[in-house]
């Protein structure tokens, strides 16, 4: 066993852990944490993206004792109490959302490409951007449209 | 996945010490080639040397005539480093067109560079410029380094520790992406620095990154995708998979290789 400790969402956290953990089952299993999501588990297809000191980063590909110190957001931490962040508001307004499995780490990406990119994003660059998250709904007309309108809101 | 234990050294010393010391540990850089298969369990190490509190790795510095990047430097780093941008933008378009942003945020030149994946980009950068591997021990030129498929002349407890890029003033690099993993089908990295003229390729040989001296040879007379014209390599040697097939990864080679060039040549 190791014992981790971080910031996940403001919050300082501490556990002691089986070094094979990956952050994805901390978040899940140890902190209940449950709005981060598995869906490839081969590192492609997005849904367990967080930040990690600012960045986006796939938290099945990492044990949780290499984020040991980081400070994590996940897509619980996005909110502020009862009000959406404006990119959680745009996914709701645009309905860039089908089965939603997808939407927690779409969300995550979504605000890493404002911060990297601008608020003004063209559909090309949003579409480029998301080359690491997949929607098997295929719904990424209108998860492109509520990015474009949730960087707008984020000014 | 199989259980282990890790370290996580402060040193490059420290950290080519516990290297000596077990026999089957390996290095974790960013871990996005060794988690996934420590996951299929097609690699078990029973300790993880992790280099990411080792100082003095990260960073990219113009020294002389060379770019100078740090084995744990990220992807995205390289990327939109200022320094390349403004004296080998060649090689910032390598690590741009790995894997996808979370990707990028995480994996490391010196752990692409050590892993030698058939079919990543960094070896066709390191043998397209002629690079020297510099590590816990000695400085290796990109001739020397790769070996073959995954294997290259690092010793069991050697350490990349930065890589130097001499700066070629005309230089591209050409990549074919597999439409579904993002890795090169095929890439060709070109360069030209005064009389040494490089042609490498990654993603097509049996033996993975190659230099084809026949187009060398060509472009020493004209730096033109012209002077490629009616030549090609040939398939023997080469990968065929599902993917694709021999004789069209030794296509795409003159493809790319034509289209490299004439990107090299706008610069």
């Amino acid at each position: 066993m190791t014992a981790v400790s971080m910031t996940v969402n403001g919050k300082p956290v501490t556990a002691d852990v089986d070094p094979r953990t990956l952050l994805v089952q901390f978040l899940r299993e140890h902190l209940r944490l449950t709005g981060t999501h598995v869906g490839c588990d081969t590192s492609q297809c997005g849904a367990c993206v967080v930040h990690i000191d600012g960045k986006a980063m796939k938290s099945c590909t990492m044990f949780a004792w290499q984020a040991d110190g980081a400070n994590v957001t996940t897509i619980e931490g996005l909110a502020n109490g009862a009000a959406l962040h404006p990119m959680q508001e745009a996914f709701r307004e645009h309905h860039g959302l089908q089965c939603g499995y997808c939407t927690p780490g779409m969300i995550m990406a979504a605000v890493d490409i404002v911060k990297r990119k601008g608020h003004d994003l063209d559909d090309r660059t949003i579409r480029e951007e998301l080359d690491g998250n997949l929607c098997r709904c295929t719904g990424y007309h209108n998860i492109v449209k509520a990015i474009a309108a949730g960087a707008r809101a984020m000014k | 996945m199989y259980a282990f234990t890790y370290h996580r050294p402060t040193t490059v010393r420290q950290a080519a010490n516990l290297l000596a010391k077990h026999e089957d540990a390996k290095l974790l850089a960013g871990g996005h080639s060794l988690i996934p298969v420590m996951k299929l369990r097609l690699a078990s190490p029973p300790v993880l040397i992790d280099l990411s509190k080792v100082e003095g790795l990260s960073g990219i510095e113009l020294k002389g005539r060379s770019i100078v990047i740090g084995a744990m430097t990220r992807h995205n780093d390289v990327a939109r480093s200022k320094e390349l941008q403004e004296h080998l933008p060649a090689l910032a378009e390598v690590p741009a067109a790995i894997g996808d942003p979370h990707v990028r945020h995480v994996g490391t030149i010196g752990g692409s560079v050590a892993n030698n994946d058939p079919n990543a980009d960094y070896p066709a950068a390191c043998l397209g410029l002629g690079a020297t591997i510099v590590t816990s021990k000695r400085k290796i030129a990109a001739d020397d380094f790769f070996t073959g498929m995954f294997s290259t002349a690092l010793e069991p407890d050697e350490i990349i520790t930065k890589i130097s890029f001499p700066i070629a003033k005309k230089a591209a690099y050409q990549k074919f992406k597999h439409p579904a993993s993002g890795f090169a089908l095929v890439g060709v990295f070109v360069s030209k620095r005064a009389s040494d003229i490089r042609v490498a390729v990654t993603g097509a040989g049996a033996n993975g990154v190659f230099r084809v001296k026949a187009f060398e040879e060509a472009l020493a007379q004209r730096f033109t995708p012209k002077s490629l014209d009616g030549l090609s390599i040939k398939p023997d040697g080469l990968n065929s998979d599902i993917h694709a097939s021999a004789e069209y990864r030794a296509h795409l080679v003159g493809v790319l290789a034509r289209r490299a060039v004439a990107d090299a040549v706008k610069r």
